[in-house]
């Protein structure tokens, strides 16, 4: 308990709206658990409007909670925002770089706004435009910059104070690969560097690739969470398939396999043969090997995981793909 | 302590508010352009209207200027919302609200910078009308830009706490245009109010900025020690006060 730097209970926010003159009451955030340990990558995956969002402005002290507890750093949210807002640093998906300013204005006014005199803040400006590559560009004015450029400044006014705790609103939406794959680049370093970075994202592969635990999250609620392997690996088996050069090969290697192999299920198609396992890729180097010994040469392979979108479909009957489809 | 902080992060979001209007001046000038066309293309009609009463003959530039100079601390800065909305949906205000600089100083410091450019303004605007025979008392004029101060503070915290809450351009802009065509015309800016028919005159009482044209006509001749010189300031203080806490509470409500 007491290793984890960002600790929700039961944390809510509703909202009351005015439809058509009606007061209604919305429940954006419906209660949520997070324990979050330090120097994690933990990113919230889910649909828009899900309530991730929501979710992390409560802690970035944007929003007050309507009930529940959090605490940052050990800092109460409710009555130490002025302490959690010394550790944490965020970065909104409309990013808030003031265009107007150049670069290092930017980041020198954000450094002072931390309490630091006007020969550190420089220093500390420089630092990083050195470190995100920004110095070709640093003294123009932030309009003139691109969707890339801007988002390395955007990260560096979030992390100009040196907080324990980067908080990331979609950091690579609208992004070229390019621009995503130095983003992940950085924030992998920040996470070696011992910071905590919460991030929300309706990407699957970013959740996937660069999270180390997440937390699905739909209708305002936490419906699974974990380390993006394991949660695959609750899903179930993977899908192995070897091609052969015959039929008859095919139903050799399903004898052979059903017996010698973990797998679940085998199934003989044609010259295919299907295998549904767990860990299929720790198993493969020794079933190729059993086939070989047994003089059944495999021609092709092929190995499926089980996809973040399975198990968002399994927690919410909904496929995350198709959302992201329509919006 | 606090005090200090609050006094540190205003200087720091008024030289960034600087910065952007001197990185572009144009926008001071411009503002100037309606008063100046008002000073040269409007003027000289009032000429020959001069003995009728409140407007003494040859000495109606004496009374058009101090009203000329409230329209320019009224509408110069009735619309600086405008920067506000953009800089609240590019997220910038928001990313000042998760630092630990103080609330009020992310208000104070633009303010302070609208200040500055209006009092830039009206001197501009007292300048050119030295030749057309505006006497100046400088005690007097002193006070008055004092009094500018004030209904530019009072009117720019309107539009801030106005930007603040609805966050859009459109409903800003009919807000703003509906309070300020009846703020101006029920103030005696271009005409005095005693020109006015009775009804009128006391339909003008209920607004602020007709006790503020009255005191910025008695500070330019002089008057400085007058019951409507007080009169004007108090009322421009109390609205100023009032305003100022009104755009405060919606930044803060903004982020609840």
């Amino acid at each position: 308990m007491s290793n984890s730097i960002i600790e929700t209970k039961k944390l809510r926010k509703s909202f009351i709206t005015k439809a058509k003159g009606k007061k209604q009451l919305v429940e954006a955030v419906k209660g949520i658990d997070l324990e979050i340990g330090k120097g994690e990558i933990f990113g919230f995956l889910g649909p828009n409007g899900a309530g991730k969002s929501t979710t992390q402005k409560m802690l970035a002290t944007l929003l007050l909670p309507s009930a529940g507890e959090a605490r940052i750093n050990s800092y109460d949210l409710c009555t130490q925002q002025q302490d959690i807002r010394r550790c944490i640093g965020y970065v909104s998906q409309s990013g808030g770089t003031d265009s107007l300013s150049t670069g290092l204005e930017n980041l020198v006014l954000q450094a002072r706004l931390y309490g630091l005199d006007e020969v550190t803040a420089t220093k500390r400006a420089l630092e990083f435009i050195d470190r995100f590559q920004m110095s070709s560009f640093a003294e123009r004015r932030a309009l003139s910059y691109s969707g890339g450029q801007r988002r390395r400044l955007d990260l560096a006014l979030g992390m100009i104070h040196h907080p324990d705790v980067l908080l990331l609103d979609e950091p690579t939406v609208g992004l070229d690969p390019q621009s995503r794959a130095y983003l992940w680049k950085e924030i992998r370093h920040l996470r070696d560097e011992g910071i905590t970075v919460l991030l929300t994202t309706h990407y699957l592969d970013e959740a996937d690739k660069l999270c180390d635990t997440i937390a699905i999250i739909d209708n305002g609620e936490i419906v699974a969470s974990g380390a993006p392997t394991q949660l695959k690996d609750d899903i179930g088996a993977d899908s192995l398939v070897f091609g052969f050069a015959s039929e008859q090969t095919a139903r050799q290697a399903q004898a052979l396999l059903a017996e010698k192999s973990p797998a679940e299920k085998t199934q003989a198609e044609d010259h295919f043969l299907h295998l549904r396992l767990s860990q299929g890729e720790q198993v493969l180097p020794a079933l190729l090997r059993l086939l070989d010994t047994r003089h059944l040469p495999v021609q092709s392979i092929s190995l499926a995981k089980p996809s973040l979108d399975d198990v968002f479909l399994k927690h919410t009957g909904r496929s995350l793909r198709e959302d992201h489809v329509h919006g | 302590m606090g005090k200090m902080k609050t006094l540190r992060d205003t200087g720091l979001m008024f030289r960034r508010s600087m910065q952007h209007t001197l990185r572009n001046p144009i926008w001071v000038f411009l503002n100037l352009f309606q008063p100046l066309l008002y000073l040269f293309l409007f003027m000289p009609l009032l000429k020959s209207l001069g003995g009728v009463p409140g407007l003494p003959a040859g000495k109606t530039v004496q009374v058009f200027i101090p009203g000329l100079l409230v329209m320019l601390a009224l509408f110069g800065s009735a619309f600086v919302g405008f920067g506000l909305v953009d800089e609240i949906r590019t997220g910038v205000i928001e990313r000042f609200l998760v630092t630990p600089a103080h609330r009020s100083a992310i208000l104070l410091g633009r303010l302070l910078k609208d200040v500055v450019v209006l009092l830039v303004q009206c001197i501009l605007i007292t300048v050119c009308a030295l030749p057309f025979g505006l006497g100046v008392n400088l005690g007097g004029f002193l006070l008055s830009l004092l009094l500018y101060a004030l209904i530019a503070i009072a009117m720019a915290s309107m539009s801030y706490a106005f930007a603040l809450i609805f966050k859009s351009e459109d409903t800003l802009a009919s807000t703003l245009n509906t309070i300020a065509l009846p703020v101006s015309l029920l103030s005696g800016i271009m005409l005095p109010l005693a020109l006015a028919p009775l009804w009128l005159r006391d339909l003008a009482k209920i607004n602020p900025f007709s006790y503020a044209v009255t005191a910025s006509r008695a500070l330019f001749a002089g008057n400085i020690h007058n019951g409507d010189v007080i009169k004007g300031f108090i009322i421009v203080v109390l609205l100023a006060l009032v305003t100022f806490w009104w755009a405060i509470r919606s930044l803060k409500k903004m982020a609840a």
